[in-house]
């Protein structure tokens, strides 16, 4: 679910790669929490933002967006701002995605975590 | 060989490869004909972007690969987003509407059934039926574990399949609710993953012996306080196993056949599936369908093994081809 390759330092924090946790594309409005955690920090979703095919959302944008779709095995960028920045070298970067799916009888949480080198 | 039943793929068998971007939709479409299969079963919010929108280029591409490789159309699985808006239940009328979504996306690109998830209610079912026979596209419930043919809800969807007399709607049964032994593949991994290998063993045996999974899992639950070896023993109540005769009274509501399977062996059996004994109910049966081969082996071992979904479903397929 985590693309290391794509991880690099940006202006107002860093951003990575992802892929959706899910055989099947759905709309974005479906993505219910993207939970992010730097070095064991656990970053505010609301620092989290999507770019799916070129279109970037924010949270409260995501959650309404009911029409674009992240597509199965498509690699979004989350993009996280983090005011301090981060030092140059390794870190430890954590993900966990909960999706809202109908026919589930509970939330659909998938959570990993791998080294990114920045 | 007096019958009529066809073979199928679901192309979400090579989830693994397409998600890993090691095959692409014309790969699947190739490598599920070439198993000798003639019908194709998708998922269309899997294999093609954009879904449902459709391209006039795309369709005529799609319709080319089908000349191109030999195979028909046969299902598209649906999906029913109750819960696509945050905060918000869909209402009946919005959900006919995201069905009839489906039902356009089937027609246009030939498939002649859809697999209606589950999670649909009979009520939303007796409101697009007209929309399905106009469209020329039948619809099945699918019967998925822990569900089966003769369950509650079935039962609730079967009224409605009587009422309204339709030749338009009936089931699709999943081979899932015939698991004699439960995955070996599925079972392996949760020890992987921590669980005891001695609480799984027993698990397996009492399932394998009939054993009600709510007694399996009283019994686990006495045994540890692991969340783990209590999963291990819901696998039970997730895996069931019914008698395959149960499918002979509802022959003539049966449309297709979700032919899911976890492990095939070199020898063209499948671990814990006892294909034989359900085939042989549906040519009694004179199921004149598809079964379609869904592997779903892949998500239990990609942790230590490469999968290899082609291989898998190849044998699977030479299993159907001799037992048909």
């Amino acid at each position: 679910m985590i693309v290391p390759e794509k991880a690099k330092k940006t202006e107002n924090g860093f951003q990575f790669g992802a892929r959706l946790p899910y055989y099947r594309g759905i709309s974005l409005s479906m993505v219910e929490e993207i939970e992010v955690t730097l070095d064991g920090e656990t970053l505010p979703q609301s620092a989290v933002n999507i770019t799916v095919h070129g279109n970037t959302y924010d949270l409260v944008q995501r959650e309404k967006e009911t029409d674009d779709r992240w597509e199965m095995g498509e690699e979004a960028i989350l993009s996280v701002k983090k005011e301090d920045g981060l030092s140059v070298g390794e870190h430890k970067l954590g993900l966990k995605i909960n999706l809202r799916i109908g026919y589930m009888p509970f939330p659909s949480i998938r959570v990993a975590e791998k080294k990114i080198i920045i | 060989m007096n019958n009529h039943i066809k073979r199928a793929v679901s192309l979400y068998s090579y989830q693994e490869e397409f998600f890993l971007k090691k095959m692409n939709l014309e790969d699947c479409i190739a490598a599920a004909a070439k198993t000798g299969a003639t019908g194709i079963e998708i998922i269309g919010e899997q294999s093609i972007p954009n879904f449902p929108k459709l391209t006039d280029a795309f369709i005529d591409q799609w319709f080319g690969w089908m000349d191109k490789y030999n195979v028909t159309p046969v299902a598209h699985d649906m999906f029913m987003d109750y819960t696509k808006k945050k905060g918000h239940y869909w209402t009946n009328d919005e959900a006919v509407e995201s069905f009839k979504k489906d039902i356009r996306f089937a027609h246009r690109l030939g498939f002649k059934v859809i697999r209606v998830i589950c999670n649909v209610t009979p009520e939303i079912m007796e409101k697009v039926i007209h929309f399905a026979e106009d469209h020329d596209v039948k619809l099945g419930i699918e019967v998925h574990s822990p569900w089966h043919i003769n369950s509650a809800w079935m039962y609730r969807h079967w009224e409605v399949m009587e009422r309204t007399g339709t030749k338009h709607f009936g089931f699709i049964p999943d081979m899932g609710a015939f698991t004699k032994r439960l995955a070996r593949v599925q079972v392996d991994r949760m020890v992987r993953q921590g669980a005891d290998r001695k609480i799984a063993d027993f698990v397996c045996e009492q399932h394998e012996k009939g054993v009600m999974a709510e007694y399996i899992i009283a019994q686990v639950a006495q045994m540890t306080n692991n969340r783990i070896d209590i999963a291990v023993a819901e696998l039970a109540r997730h895996n069931i196993m019914v008698n395959p005769i149960s499918l002979l009274q509802h022959a003539d509501r049966i449309i297709h056949i979700h032919g899911k399977f976890y492990e095939m062996l070199e020898d063209y059996t499948e671990y814990g599936i006892p294909y034989k004994e359900v085939i042989d109910v549906l040519k009694k049966g004179g199921f004149e369908g598809y079964i379609a081969s869904e592997y779903e082996g892949n998500r239990h071992i990609q942790d230590i093994y490469e999968v290899d979904s082609v291989e898998q479903v190849r044998r699977h397929q030479e299993m159907l081809r001799r037992l048909i």
